[in-house]
């Protein structure tokens, strides 16, 4: 087994005088998927961005590979054509054409603003495809789509998988697939 | 990347109107005369002084799309997942808004001069001080931004925090726009450098800050 993708060893997190969680252990090897469970405000989203690097945490410590992040933001410019904004982000155009294809957006030249929700989840999702991380790190994936989507996220995520990659997912609502599940009490 | 990021910016800043500064600019070159009067002499002397004035506040016209509709849609975060420091971020952002006010408000200064009865030497001396001074003006901006990015009424704060800021960048440049003002140059370049060395490392926090 090669080298874990994502380890947090004993880390606590702290957010606005709260202790969310503490002591919280974690490691993902290459091809696995955590699905990370607990009640709103439990500190799910919290756990997401820590392991994205975007939070520091209040003690213990985490190592990462290179990783992609889906979280509630788009952050694809509204004024562009859905196909021009994600090839931003993308290492090179044929990755865009190919996340388009596995989310079935068929959008590439419509401006973003004009998504609806389902299919801008799509779009973040594909954001997150379209990347070379070999981690992704899903804040409530499956929020607005409809049942095919969310098994075209399935397939994707199987194919990232076997590639390789790992998955950590925060959703309240169960995710297709076999995961690994990750209780945070609140 | 950063000139991945600079074409980015400069074009939503083209997009977002590259004009609207520009038009500010002259807007205010154009009240003067009718406020102070036709007189000549009066708008000379008084003419490089407006001039830096409207210059301030158009380069603090777009303060409020700079850094905070990015803080807000996560791009900065998706940056910082790639490896882009945050500083690298403000010095783009930096370039893109320099590029996107500073040559149209050089250009602007030629019918400014006219309409403030300023000479040939005169607006000379000015453009140079302007060269030197705007891209102060736009690191300035960037910074201030990034500080004020998700407050409330951001651009009103802006304003408040960029005015003692500005002011040595203000004194020395109006003195370098007149005739044989090389020693102001100077202290308008230090001021300048300074700024435009600083602001990269204050907006790279603040943006960090922002975050938690």
């Amino acid at each position: 087994m090669s080298a874990a993708l994502l380890a947090m060893e004993g880390v606590a997190c702290l957010r606005g005088g709260r202790l969310l969680f503490e002591g919280l252990d974690l490691a993902l090897a290459p091809g696995e998927a955590v699905h990370v469970i607990g009640p709103n405000g439990c500190g799910k989203s919290s756990l997401i961005r820590l392991a994205a690097g975007l939070l520091e945490p209040a003690a213990g410590t985490i190592a990462r590979a290179a990783c992609a992040l889906a979280d509630e933001r788009l952050a694809l410019d509204r004024e562009m054509p859905l196909g021009k904004a994600l090839d931003f982000w993308a290492p090179d155009r044929s990755r865009t054409s190919d996340a388009l294809e596995a989310m079935e957006l068929d959008l590439a030249a419509v401006p973003v603003r004009l998504l609806s929700t389902g299919q801008r989840q799509r779009a973040k999702l594909a954001r997150v495809i379209a990347s070379d991380a070999r981690l992704w790190l899903l804040d409530e994936p499956v929020n607005g789509l409809d049942a095919r989507s969310v098994g075209l996220l399935d397939a994707a995520i199987g194919t990232h998988r076997e590639a390789g990659g790992a998955v950590l997912a925060a959703s309240h609502v169960p995710l297709g697939g076999k995961w690994r599940r990750q209780e945070l009490a609140s | 990347m950063i000139g991945t990021l600079i074409r980015r910016d400069l074009g939503r800043a083209l997009v977002a109107g590259a004009w609207l500064p520009v038009a500010f600019f002259l807007l205010v070159v154009t009240l003067v005369p009718f406020a102070v009067g036709p007189d000549a002499r009066i708008l000379s002397r008084i003419g490089p002084g407006i001039v830096w004035v409207a210059a301030l506040l158009a380069a603090l016209l777009p303060v409020e799309r700079l850094i905070g509709p990015d803080l807000d849609e996560g791009v900065l975060d998706q940056l910082a997942l790639r490896g882009v420091s945050e500083e690298m971020v403000a010095i783009a952002k930096m370039v893109a808004h320099w590029a996107a006010f500073a040559p149209l408000l050089l250009l602007a200064c030629f019918p400014a001069a006219a309409l403030l009865s300023m000479d040939g030497e005169q607006l000379g001396a000015t453009l140079i001080a302007l060269l030197v001074g705007t891209p102060a003006l736009a690191a300035l901006t960037v910074a201030v931004a990034s500080l004020t990015a998700g407050l409330p009424r951001a651009a009103s704060l802006a304003g408040m925090l960029v005015l003692p800021l500005a002011v040595p960048l203000l004194i020395f440049g109006v003195g370098a726009s007149s005739a044989g003002g090389v020693g102001a140059l100077k202290l308008e370049a230090a001021v300048a450098l300074l700024l435009v060395a600083g602001s990269p490392f204050v907006a790279g926090a603040a943006i960090r800050a922002a975050r938690t």
